[in-house]
């Protein structure tokens, strides 16, 4: 192995301290026994007990969670769908500004999208709770879905779902039994993106919650402006250990997908 | 009637007890395809212009033409995929307008094969026949059937991906007659392989066809290929049929330069046609050379300039001026090609043009005796070369 300088280490070792030192702070300290988040005073997990005691924290998990998995399905539907339409579509009049429009929520500052939505559920009467958190997270997730599902279509084989077609699919089977299946990793990847969009997302959801429905990031936020308790490093501790095995888990399975993907194509050349 | 000799032979046999596949010649014989007045246009582009033609059941019909040609709008026409701007496209006498592509008896073989890579070789083939709704083993035993066709049943269970090109291939066929369509469409099948494989199946290409009887229509830019499976061929440029004939036929007798320049080698002469008698023409070329005759067609007019289309493997070579022969070229060799089985070598003539002729290396190498700027005389017969219009 070739050594690095002694510029590239202190460059690398810069750059992870500045990630990560935040971090260990925080789990250190989630295993802290005393009640002072600054001053170690022997390690106990007392504060993982407490927390899985507090009801409030785990509604707000429980109501977070669910409104990930509802908004991002929805918003991986929409998404794919929109995506379809774009790129088979071909040009139509207005197909720049309709593009323009699915993307336009990408680079929309998060609080003009929880005020105009605000706006919106208050104009239509519709009581603020989980379904509107869920629609307000659909509408700006979607698009992220769009954008990772259309660069997957763009490369997709067109004569595959005429082949279908002329096998004697309708042109929903067509889609269903050829094109979905071969393009379910980047739907999948754009429903992983949309569940982490809203699983962290504490600007638009707290213009659309109700009082009956507090997210998580919203509870820490404000548990922490009456200061920060033991309990919520545990919590995060929690959160980052989730993270960390979901990313290594799907890295692993892909290089796996891929080492074996290879291995097939040579015994085929032989 | 314009005149030739192999029409003379054909309806000899015609006759005789051996019959020769040749639907096209029988006007009792209702076409399997019919092309009506057919034209498409893409806005000022025009891919198929006024086409009509008849295909009839059991063919082996080739579209040959360069790309660009209209041949594979012509196919997707036919698959379902495109509809003519004007015309009507017949499949068993009816209008095939408003019939979507998976409800045609037709079945496509892509260019690309369009494998499905998420589903084994055993359930690509079963693709349509699922779609139609059959029991499970009656699927499962037209699988099986399929998989020995094109002998692949040791493979039946890898994904696309594992397989080899060739056998790729073989998915493709064998899942596009699954459904045992009508018709087949095959969209430049072997452009993919390289030459000794497709030279293989080219060869298996025509027993499938002919063990399953199905009606193959193939489009390729090769015209090698169209020569060997072909039962007749279809010569296209700019959205038009240029000529439909058997290969021997568009070979030996091309209906114009274009056909005779597009298949195989071909020397041109052009000259001045001198006289016309009982099917042939005379045209005098260049100074210093005899008259050249060749079969022409009843257009042909004393007094026209014309071009004598002969190929270089009807030339014959001498190396003293060869008697009683009646096309003789006088030249000097310009350069040898040795291609192993046959030799190809051009002649110059006085007046600067080149020819070329094609001889058999049936003798070995060592003894060979024409070399570089040698005085030679090409000699052909005068039913050899067709005179053709400008």
């Amino acid at each position: 192995m070739r050594r690095l300088s002694w510029f590239n280490t202190a460059s690398l070792t810069l750059g992870f301290a500045f990630l990560y030192i935040p971090m260990i702070i925080l789990i250190t300290y989630s295993f802290n026994a005393g009640k002072l988040v600054t001053v170690w005073s022997g390690f106990s997990t007392k504060w993982y007990g407490e927390l899985f005691r507090n009801e409030a924290f785990l509604d707000a998990a429980w109501v977070t969670l669910k409104v990930a998995v509802m908004s991002s399905s929805i918003a991986t539907v929409l998404g794919t769908m929109a995506a379809y339409v774009m790129v088979r579509a071909g040009r139509f009049p207005g197909r720049t500004v309709f593009s323009g429009m699915i993307y336009a929520p990408l680079v929309m500052p998060e609080v003009i999208t929880g005020l105009s939505l605000l706006l919106l559920f208050i104009a239509i009467g519709l009581d603020r709770g989980v379904l509107t958190i869920v629609l307000a997270h659909t509408t700006f997730s979607m698009c992220f879905v769009s954008v990772v599902v259309s660069s997957r279509l763009v490369t997709f084989d067109q004569s595959l779902e005429e082949a279908a077609l002329d096998l004697g699919c309708t042109g929903f089977e067509a889609f269903r039994l050829v094109t979905l299946p071969i393009i379910m990793p980047a739907v999948v990847s754009g429903w992983l993106l949309a569940f982490t969009l809203s699983l962290d997302d504490l600007v638009i959801a707290s213009f659309t919650s109700g009082p009956s429905s507090t997210t998580l990031p919203i509870k820490i936020f404000s548990a922490v402006r009456l200061g920060v308790s033991p309990e919520i490093n545990a919590l995060s501790t929690i959160m980052i250990g989730l993270v960390t095995v979901g990313v290594i888990g799907a890295s692993l399975t892909s290089k796996r997908s891929i080492a074996k993907r290879q291995k097939d194509e040579q015994e085929a050349i032989l | 009637m314009p005149f030739s000799p192999s029409e003379v032979i054909m309806s000899d046999t015609a006759t005789a007890p051996v019959s020769v596949f040749a639907p096209w010649q029988d006007p009792q014989a209702k076409p399997l395809i019919q092309f009506q007045n057919v034209t498409k246009r893409w806005g000022d582009f025009t891919a198929i212009d006024d086409l009509s033609i008849d295909i009839y059941a059991q063919e082996f019909f080739a579209l040959l033409g360069p790309s660009g040609c209209g041949k594979t709008t012509m196919m997707r026409m036919l698959a379902g995929f495109e509809t003519p701007t004007e015309g009507k496209i017949l499949i068993d006498g009816q209008d095939v307008a408003h019939i979507p592509p998976n409800k045609r008896a037709v079945n496509m073989m892509f260019q690309s094969y369009a494998l499905f890579p998420h589903l084994s070789v055993a359930e690509n083939i079963a693709f349509g026949l699922k779609r139609d709704k059959q029991p499970k083993d009656k699927i499962e035993a037209r699988v099986e059937e399929m998989l020995s066709l094109v002998q692949l049943n040791k493979f039946a269970n890898r994904k696309p991906h594992q397989i080899s090109g060739g056998q790729r291939q073989r998915v493709a066929l064998a899942r596009s007659l699954a459904k045992a369509p009508k018709l087949l469409l095959l969209d430049e099948p072997l452009g993919a392989l390289d030459k000794k494989l497709r030279q293989d199946t080219q060869f298996e290409l025509m027993d499938i066809q002919e063990k399953t009887g199905t009606t193959f229509v193939i489009v390729t830019h090769d015209q090698e290929e169209a020569m060997t499976v072909a039962s007749r061929i279809a010569v296209m440029d700019h959205g038009k049929i240029i000529q439909v004939d058997t290969p021997s036929k568009i070979y030996e007798e091309p209906k114009s330069i274009y056909v005779a320049d597009f298949i195989g080698d071909v020397n041109l002469i052009r000259g001045n046609v001198t006289k016309t008698s009982e099917g042939h023409a005379s045209i005098s070329w260049a100074e210093g050379q005899s008259e050249l005759t060749g079969i022409a067609r009843s257009e042909i007019e004393a007094g026209a300039v014309a071009t004598l289309a002969v190929r270089p493997e009807k030339l014959s070579i001498y190396t003293s001026r060869p008697k009683d022969q009646t096309n003789v070229i006088k030249g000097k060799v310009l350069d040898i090609a040795y291609l192993g089985n046959m030799s190809t070598y051009v002649i110059e003539t006085a007046s600067g043009e080149t020819i070329k002729a094609q001889v058999a290396n049936t003798r070995r190498i060592q003894r060979r005796q024409i070399t570089w700027e040698e005085k030679v005389w090409l000699s052909f017969t005068d039913t050899a070369g067709v005179v053709l219009n400008q």
